[in-house]
């Protein structure tokens, strides 16, 4: 009888789909795409020794907040070579995330804002394959008189990058989603 | 006396004077060749009584003649008698199961849960909801309303609580699918469903002793003890989301007490829209098969049921947010920041669900009074959710949950006397849930395996004629076992050195490795009346305590939650939540009327909810940090129902309800209370005009005005500068009103089989708006208009 059988089909169905966890076995996840390390390198055209400004949160979405060095000042009058790398340094081997966004370049896009007291103008050196800015690449003229202030950078996923202003650099009608947000203190002298 | 009778009918039932007379004679036995005295034989207009002896005696018109005869607690049997001349033709009537299981009076109407209103669902109703969710049909209750993410994701409220706090219990079967998340749909095919019930409260003791919102019962179609097979097919089609769903079932039955069922359904939808725009990536699709076997017998039988159910559903693209920053832009926007054309493809974010459910179960009949019933299930719920990835992971899921959970029900009914009934039971759960790593991101939930034990008894009691007592007790034991591995950093925000340092069990650089194991044990019961004061008036009074044990997801939670944006801490120290429900109602019901009322207070300590806590920083910005609290919570509210068949053919129907929810320990309102709302409805009727039915419904949902502010100050980016921003996710959007239409028709188009169709409206006029209890109300409007038409076959 066809109803018998299914006492031996639902042990089976028991032991197949029992899987113990095993204490002893078990490995952590370290997460995969996220963004621990942010490192702005400001090399300034003509000679002199490169800026870089390092954001390092190494516990992912974990409560301690990223950990800022800068290796110096800016000069001013200067107009400066920059380039992002993105690392996930929790992961081993070490994931250079900067590949990533390379590849999908029309879909990422990065913002450079100055505030609190920093001026200074930024221009896009790259573009992706429909020749909209990624902004991977960079340049940053500072201004004529010493400062200091805020350097922001926004990494957006998936912006619209269509809209008004964007293009230029304008994060206003961007939308998508923001996967890096700094801000560093920096100081011109 | 009744000979007498018997001979008065013989002579005078007999109307067959005029034509040429035939005498049909005979005698009516039953199988063990018993006379069967007051059996009622009926041929054309003539009909006769048998007597004592078995005895009949009829005069018919010459001719083929289809002769009929019944008596109560046996099977009809008719046959067609030819004959030309006198003839003598005996019947034996066979025992009817199921007729007689009316028949028999156990007691004065003593039946379970006697003493609590269940709200039940006409198949109708439940027909109607076809191609929605579950949640969808259980609105038309009055006291429950509906849980959104978006709008195919739907769960039920009762009473203002939802989630780990509704017990699900298909077909016996208490549905474990990972309830606690708030935007996990229960896993049911609302197509499985002959009848669905609702209990308002923890009375439903022999489900469970942590229903601390209320019991959701759906139970399968009955397929009678006899020769019978029939089915019915339901065909769905929406203008809103372009597509529809079709299912389809048959039941077969035996008389020998067999009875077998298979069910399919699938729905096919893409995305839906606005009144002004489309909502991206919203479409959905569900295949689900069912099936089912089983025997009654007299004194034994059993059933086994199978069940799959296959979802795939989109989650509004727009609703997909990074950080605080982005959450503002994207509540001060107003419009989504994607809109994309019509689309049936559904890309990340989504959510990809299969729940396997299979039961067996055996009961046996001591006597009329007693009967034991047996039950073992298996459910299989796996879980997988798509995010928006980069680079090589973008088709790969970012969660994926694997619930495994045996379940083993052993019930024992017993009727002492006719005034007193109990019921007994023992059950016991084991679950294992696994969350696979290779999915490149730390699971929400860690893998663990619970075990449960339970044991109840229910006494009923009829005090009187017109009153019945009910009262139960339960307890639950359970015992949860987790893996479980923390941030070092996390683990010493949450202060964790302090009380569980035993716990870790390895270290791995970052991450400590944790071995939780806790026990709850869980007494409920529940004590309840119903009186009969008036023939037409009727009270009932319902207590019921409920202990619940604190779910996977408030104990481990321990992340950032991208479908809200937020991270969520759970806390390792919760304890279990003890409800305790006082109930009333009062049934007014006389012809053409029925009216309802029933005021409730839930008094829940140790009542788990999230709240915000903070803002963390990371490379990704800020984000808010909300963290499991328990606090004394208090919530009052009223139901009420009316039924008022009006005029000739028209009925108004009227359901509102209020909940007032408080957080007694900082005096502020209960986030997530669904506002007053107040439906009314007029449908007319008309049999003559091939059933047809036409109805008006009117939905009017008020501003929910107490709420706690949850608001956060942000800074956000602007044209360079950072301004300060204040984070307005409290405040509940403007109340509402709809208007629906409903129609139906049946059609004789076929010979064996019923055709209806019906030809609804929902949001007759396009109306926009925003509900406080769908979650993506901070980013888009709510659904627009749908058309939507049904084809039922019955056969």
């Amino acid at each position: 009888m066809k109803t018998i059988k299914l006492v031996p089909m639902a042990l089976i169905a028991l032991l197949a789909f029992n899987s113990c966890s095993n204490d002893d076995d078990s490995k952590p996840v370290n997460e995969e795409e996220v963004v621990t390390t942010v490192a702005v390198s400001l090399t300034p055209e003509g000679f002199g020794l490169p800026v870089v400004m390092t954001s390092r949160d190494l516990d992912g979405d974990g409560p301690d907040a990223p950990l800022v060095t800068i290796s110096g000042s800016l000069q001013p009058n200067t107009t400066y070579d920059g380039t992002v790398t993105l690392l996930n340094e929790l992961s081993n081997p070490m994931e250079d995330i900067t590949l990533e966004v390379k590849e999908e370049g029309d879909e990422h896009q990065f913002f450079y804002t100055t505030s609190g007291g920093l001026t200074g103008t930024f221009a896009y050196a790259d573009a992706d394959v429909n020749g909209k800015p990624i902004g991977l690449e960079f340049t940053f003229t500072t201004s004529a008189m010493a400062q200091s202030g805020n350097f922001t950078v926004i990494l957006k996923h998936e912006p619209n990058k269509s809209a008004a202003g964007v293009a230029s650099g304008d994060i206003t009608n961007a939308g998508g989603e923001t996967d890096v947000q700094m801000t560093f203190a920096v100081s011109v002298n | 006396m009744r000979y007498l009778i018997a001979l008065i009918f013989l002579l005078v039932g007999n109307q067959s004077l005029l034509l040429a007379q035939v005498k049909l004679s005979g005698k009516i036995t039953n199988d063990k060749n018993e006379p069967l005295g007051g059996a009622h034989i009926h041929a054309g207009s003539s009909f006769a009584i048998s007597d004592p002896e078995g005895n009949y005696f009829l005069e018919l018109p010459f001719s083929q003649t289809r002769v009929i005869v019944s008596f109560v607690g046996y099977k009809t049997v008719s046959n067609t008698v030819d004959f030309t001349e006198d003839k003598v033709v005996n019947f034996k009537l066979e025992q009817d199961i199921s007729a007689l299981s009316e028949v028999v009076v156990r007691d004065i109407n003593l039946k379970s849960n006697a003493t609590i209103l269940a709200k039940q669902l006409s198949t109708a109703q439940v027909e109607r909801y076809s191609s929605n969710s579950l949640a969808d049909a259980l609105k038309e209750v009055s006291g429950v309303s509906t849980l959104k993410t978006g709008n195919t994701i739907v769960k039920p409220i009762i009473n203002g609580l939802h989630s780990s706090r509704v017990l699900i219990i298909n077909n016996n079967v208490r549905l474990e699918d990972q309830q606690w998340g708030l935007e996990h749909a229960p896993n049911l095919d609302i197509n499985t469903a002959g009848k669905i019930s609702v209990i308002k409260g923890a009375s439903g003791l022999q489900f469970g002793g942590d229903a601390v919102g209320g019991v959701v019962v759906i139970e399968p179609v009955s397929v009678p003890v006899q020769d019978t097979m029939y089915g019915k097919t339901i065909l769905n089609g929406a203008s809103n989301g372009r597509g529809g769903s079709i299912s389809s079932s048959l039941f077969k039955g035996y008389q020998s007490g067999w009875n077998w069922n298979v069910q399919s359904s699938f729905k096919f939808l893409g995305d839906v829209e606005t009144p002004d725009y489309i909502l991206s990536n919203t479409g959905n699709r569900e295949n689900n098969f069912s099936g089912g076997i089983g025997y009654k017998g007299e004194k034994s039988g059993f059933s086994g049921f199978f069940s799959y159910y296959n979802a795939q559903i989109g989650i509004l693209r727009a609703s997909h947010i990074g950080n605080i920053a982005d959450l503002v832009s994207a509540i001060n926007n107003g419009t989504p920041n994607v809109v994309n054309d019509f689309t049936y493809n559904i890309n990340a974010p989504k959510q990809e669900v299969q729940h396997y459910l299979a039961k067996m179960q055996y009961y046996h009949k001591f006597s009329e009074q007693e009967k034991l019933s047996l039950q073992y299930a298996f459910q299989l719920n796996n879980r997988q959710e798509f995010d928006i990835r980069r680079g090589n992971d973008r088709n790969r899921a970012s969660l994926d949950l694997s619930l495994s959970t045996h379940t083993f029900l052993a019930d024992f009914e017993t009727a002492k006397s006719q005034f007193s009934k109990y019921k007994f039971g023992l059950s016991g759960m084991y679950q294992n849930n696994f969350a696979d790593e290779s999915t490149g991101v730390r699971p929400l939930i860690p893998d663990f395996t619970k075990f449960e034990v339970g044991i109840y008894g229910i006494g009923t009691f009829a005090l009187s004629e017109n009153t019945t007592l009910e009262t139960g007790l339960r307890y639950d034991f359970s015992r949860i076992d987790a893996t479980k591995f923390y941030l070092k950093s996390r683990w010493t925000e949450r202060n964790y050195d302090a009380d569980f340092l035993d716990i870790i069990t390895g270290d791995f650089g970052t991450q400590w490795r944790t071995n939780p194991v806790f026990t709850y044990h869980n007494f409920s019961g529940s004590i309840g009346t119903k009186h009969q004061i008036l023939p037409e008036l009727t009270w009932f009074v319902n207590t019921s305590l409920a202990s619940r044990s604190p779910n996977p997801s408030e104990l481990f939670s321990d992340g950032l939650h991208h479908a809200t944006g937020q991270i969520e801490l759970g806390d390792l120290r919760l304890k279990n939540e003890k409800a305790l429900k006082m109930s009333t109602t009062l049934v007014y019901t006389i012809p053409k009327l029925a009216l309802e009322l029933n005021p409730y207070i839930n008094l829940i300590n140790d009542f788990s909810l999230l709240e915000p806590k903070g803002v963390e920083q990371g490379i990704r910005g800020a984000f808010p940090v909300w963290e499991y609290r328990q606090v004394n919570a208090q919530l009052m509210g009223v139901d009420i129902s009316a039924n008022y068949d009006f005029a000739n053919n028209l009925n108004y129907r009227t359901t509102m309800a209020y909940v007032h929810g408080t957080d007694r320990d900082n005096q502020k309102p209960l986030i997530d209370m669904p506002p007053l709302n107040w439906n009314n409805g007029i449908t007319f009727c008309k049999k003559e005009w091939q059933y047809l039915v036409l109805g008006i419904q009117s939905e009017l949902v008020f501003t929910q005005n107490r709420f706690p502010n949850n608001d956060f100050v942000v800074n956000v980016p602007v044209d360079g500068e950072f301004i300060p921003t204040n984070l307005e996710i409290s405040r509940p959007p403007k109340g509402y009103h709809q208007l629906h239409f409903n129609s139906e028709m049946q059609l004789n188009t076929f010979e064996k089989s019923k055709m209806t169709i019906g030809f609804n409206i929902h949001n007759i006029f396009n109306t926009n708006y925003r509900d406080y209890l769908n979650r993506t109300r901070l980013y888009v409007d709510d659904m627009g208009r749908n058309f939507s038409i049904q084809i039922k076959l019955n056969y």
